[in-house]
């Protein structure tokens, strides 16, 4: 069994759900990304989405685009994000750690590369936003050879033929997408429509199946966690990362995390 | 590299494949969240645009509303000072709203008509782009939201007047290089939040899967009249093409209907701006740039080592972009297109030789393609023929050049 797989049999046997924290990677110098990746598993996270910086992150809002743009500025690359989540594994051998990525850091780096450095660095699970499996089965081969998962999202206009087409490659966890927007588009969560969703989702596959996109506090958290295996929350942390100064940011995630795992276990 | 220009050498020609592939090029790199809305754009693509229905309806749209056929003109007090070969200029300039951008915006809008889709966004670099789908949906009475980037905003503010008088709302894109790449992007995030009632008009041959091969479908108009008007005036195929390359729309519209003519020589003008050693230009395929992913598609794009996409420079808004439409990163495979490309300078010059010589104002980007001939008509005989595409008029450069001569207009 994988990391990914420990922890939702894990989270299945204490009867819980999972809370997966969203951070991008370079948001913050790399040795204080590493501090924070620490932080939030001590403060609950299940299972940690680190985002590989990118200049045009286009399925992402204003405020994680934002994190991408500092992260470009200060010049963290793919490499260097592998190298963060080596420095993770030193102290955390648990903790499954997927990374989200956009398809051309990878590209550059190459898929065979990648897959082999991801893997020796101790990353569970790839995210790639922008490679919908029509693209994938190259990169899915290489990952696979390396027992590296690869997640897929699933849409609210994902057609029944592409839900099941997408189960039968899906490794890891089916990541829903609880709107039809970009990351941190909160107003427009449907909070029935999305348990409908999840439910139906969960007819197709026996895989966990995560909800993110719009998750912004306890009480969305708690609704959506009645239904999916897990909450994934990315914007509502980096905007309380960019309110708070290096020194004050840490307590602040803390008690942002304590406040969504207490919600979730409500 | 020998297995794909064997591949591509086939005759007749059949780009792209079923899933939207030149070769390795091209495909379809959206985000779940997109990919039913062009699932559906595929789909209506397929079952509308290739009947008769649709297309007289897009053939009564570009005679009586754009203006069709553009003119095949004989340049010849320009090819008399080049010495050289005989210049013909297709005129897309005198299209409705000045430039080939109207061909694309009438199939495009025709199509989000028959999707019944009441919503149009689009994306503009010289606002060209923006002009044509302000101006079609203005004609239709569809809602129009443009994206434009905060910089060209400024050095395109009549256009960006024009759109507003249209009825378009102009949303200035203030992320990025804050240039047409950018102004995609935001168009991208609109499009996945409005997917329901959207259509999203794009301006150029890149994007995901049908955008590269349905604007070829609407732009290749300009090469099927080309290659009748040529046969018609002088008896004989063209022996060269020349057209300017941002996206590649112009271009693959002009040379697409001469493909499988093998003796037609082909050239890709891209922007060169203050040179390529300055790292301010965008040229891609003529300096073998780095391939990778971007806006849906695998093409050549502008990228550093970590595949962070990088800031382009061109003197003309329109060719400001770090990517390039699949197809031509594939025709550059299989070598049936050369790609070269023209500094801001010498765009200039052919922008002020071709307005005193012929009494024709081009547009920046146009411009491109004219130095590129000045370069290779005078080593041809007189008995040949070089088509460069006249892509757009350049009233709208008018106050970049003043600037740049230190006139205040």
């Amino acid at each position: 069994m994988n990391r990914i797989q420990t922890c939702f049999e894990q989270l299945k046997q204490k009867k819980q759900k999972g809370l997966i924290p969203y951070i991008t990677a370079g948001h913050h110098p790399p040795a204080e990304t590493l501090q924070l990746l620490h932080t939030l598993v001590k403060s609950g996270a299940d299972l940690l989405e680190l985002g590989v910086p990118f200049s045009d992150p286009v399925a992402d809002g204003p405020v994680i685009e934002k994190a991408h743009q500092k992260a470009v500025a200060r010049h963290v690359t793919l490499a260097d994000v592998l190298d963060i989540v080596t420095e993770f594994r030193k102290q955390d051998e648990n903790t499954p750690v997927v990374l989200m990525s956009y398809l051309n850091p990878i590209e550059v780096m190459g898929y065979t590369d990648f897959a082999i450095r991801a893997s020796k660095a101790g990353v569970d699970g790839v995210l790639i936003v922008d490679c919908p499996p029509e693209e994938s089965s190259i990169l899915h081969t290489a990952l696979d050879a390396k027992q590296i998962d690869i997640i897929y999202l699933v849409s609210p206009n994902t057609d029944d033929q592409r839900i099941k087409k997408i189960c039968t490659l899906a490794r890891g966890y089916i990541y829903y997408v609880s709107l039809k927007g970009v990351t941190g588009d909160s107003d427009k969560l449907a909070i029935d429509e999305v348990k409908k969703r999840i439910n139906h989702i969960k007819t197709f596959t026996q895989l966990p199946v995560c909800v993110g996109f719009g998750v912004k506090d306890g009480k969305t958290a708690s609704a959506l966690a009645a239904t999916a295996d897990a909450v994934i929350v990315g914007t509502a942390l980096v905007k309380t990362l960019d309110a708070h100064s290096s020194s004050t940011m840490y307590t602040a995630i803390e008690s942002q995390m304590s406040e969504l795992h207490s919600a979730i276990d409500a | 590299m020998s297995d794909i220009k064997t591949a591509a050498k086939q005759v007749p020609y059949d780009f792209p494949d079923k899933t939207g592939h030149f070769g390795p090029f091209g495909g379809c790199f959206v985000a779940e969240t997109l990919m039913p809305a062009i699932k559906e754009l595929n789909h209506a693509f397929e079952q509308y645009a290739h009947t008769p229905e649709f297309q007289q309806e897009f053939d009564h749209d570009l005679a009586y509303f754009a203006g069709r056929p553009s003119p095949l003109y004989y340049a010849r007090r320009w090819s008399e000072q080049l010495n050289g070969a005989r210049i013909y200029l297709k005129r897309e300039d005198l299209n409705h709203t000045g430039a080939h951008k109207i061909n694309h915006a009438i199939g495009q809008i025709l199509l989000a008509k028959y999707m019944g889709k009441k919503r149009i966004i689009a994306e503009t670099g010289a606002g060209q782009h923006g002009v044509a789908t302000a101006t079609v949906a203005a004609r239709l009475g569809l809602e129009c939201v443009i994206y434009m980037g905060e910089k060209d905003v400024e050095r395109q503010a009549a256009n960006v007047y024009r759109m507003k008088l249209l009825g378009a709302e102009v949303i200035p894109v203030t992320t990025g290089a804050r240039t047409l790449k950018d102004a995609i992007n935001t168009a991208m995030r609109d499009w996945v939040s409005h997917v329901d009632d959207t259509f999203y008009l794009l301006g150029t041959v890149v994007g995901p899967k049908p955008y590269p091969e349905m604007n070829r479908m609407f732009q290749s108009v300009i090469g099927r009249e080309a290659r009748q008007q040529c046969l018609d005036l002088t008896g004989k195929l063209p022996d060269a093409l020349v057209a300017c390359i941002g996206g590649g729309s112009n271009a693959i519209g002009l040379f697409y209907p001469f493909i499988n003519d093998t003796g037609v020589k082909m050239y890709g003008v891209e922007a060169g701006g203050k040179g390529i050693e300055s790292g301010q230009h965008a040229s891609l395929l003529s300096v073998d740039g780095p391939q990778g992913v971007l806006h849906g598609n695998r093409t050549y794009i502008m990228s550093d080592t970590a595949g962070n996409i990088l800031d382009s420079h061109s003197v003309s808004a329109g060719l400001d972009y770090p990517g390039v439409g699949p197809e031509h990163a594939w025709l550059k495979s299989c070598e049936r297109v050369e790609y070269v490309y023209a500094l801001d300078e010498e765009a200039l010059t052919a922008f002020r030789t071709l307005t005193r010589i012929e009494g024709i104002i081009p547009a920046l980007e146009t411009s491109h393609a004219l130095a590129h001939v000045t370069k290779i008509a005078p080593k041809m005989h007189k008995d040949q023929i070089i088509i460069v595409n006249l892509s757009g008029r350049g009233d709208k450069d008018i106050h970049t050049v003043a600037n740049i001569d230190g006139v205040k207009i």
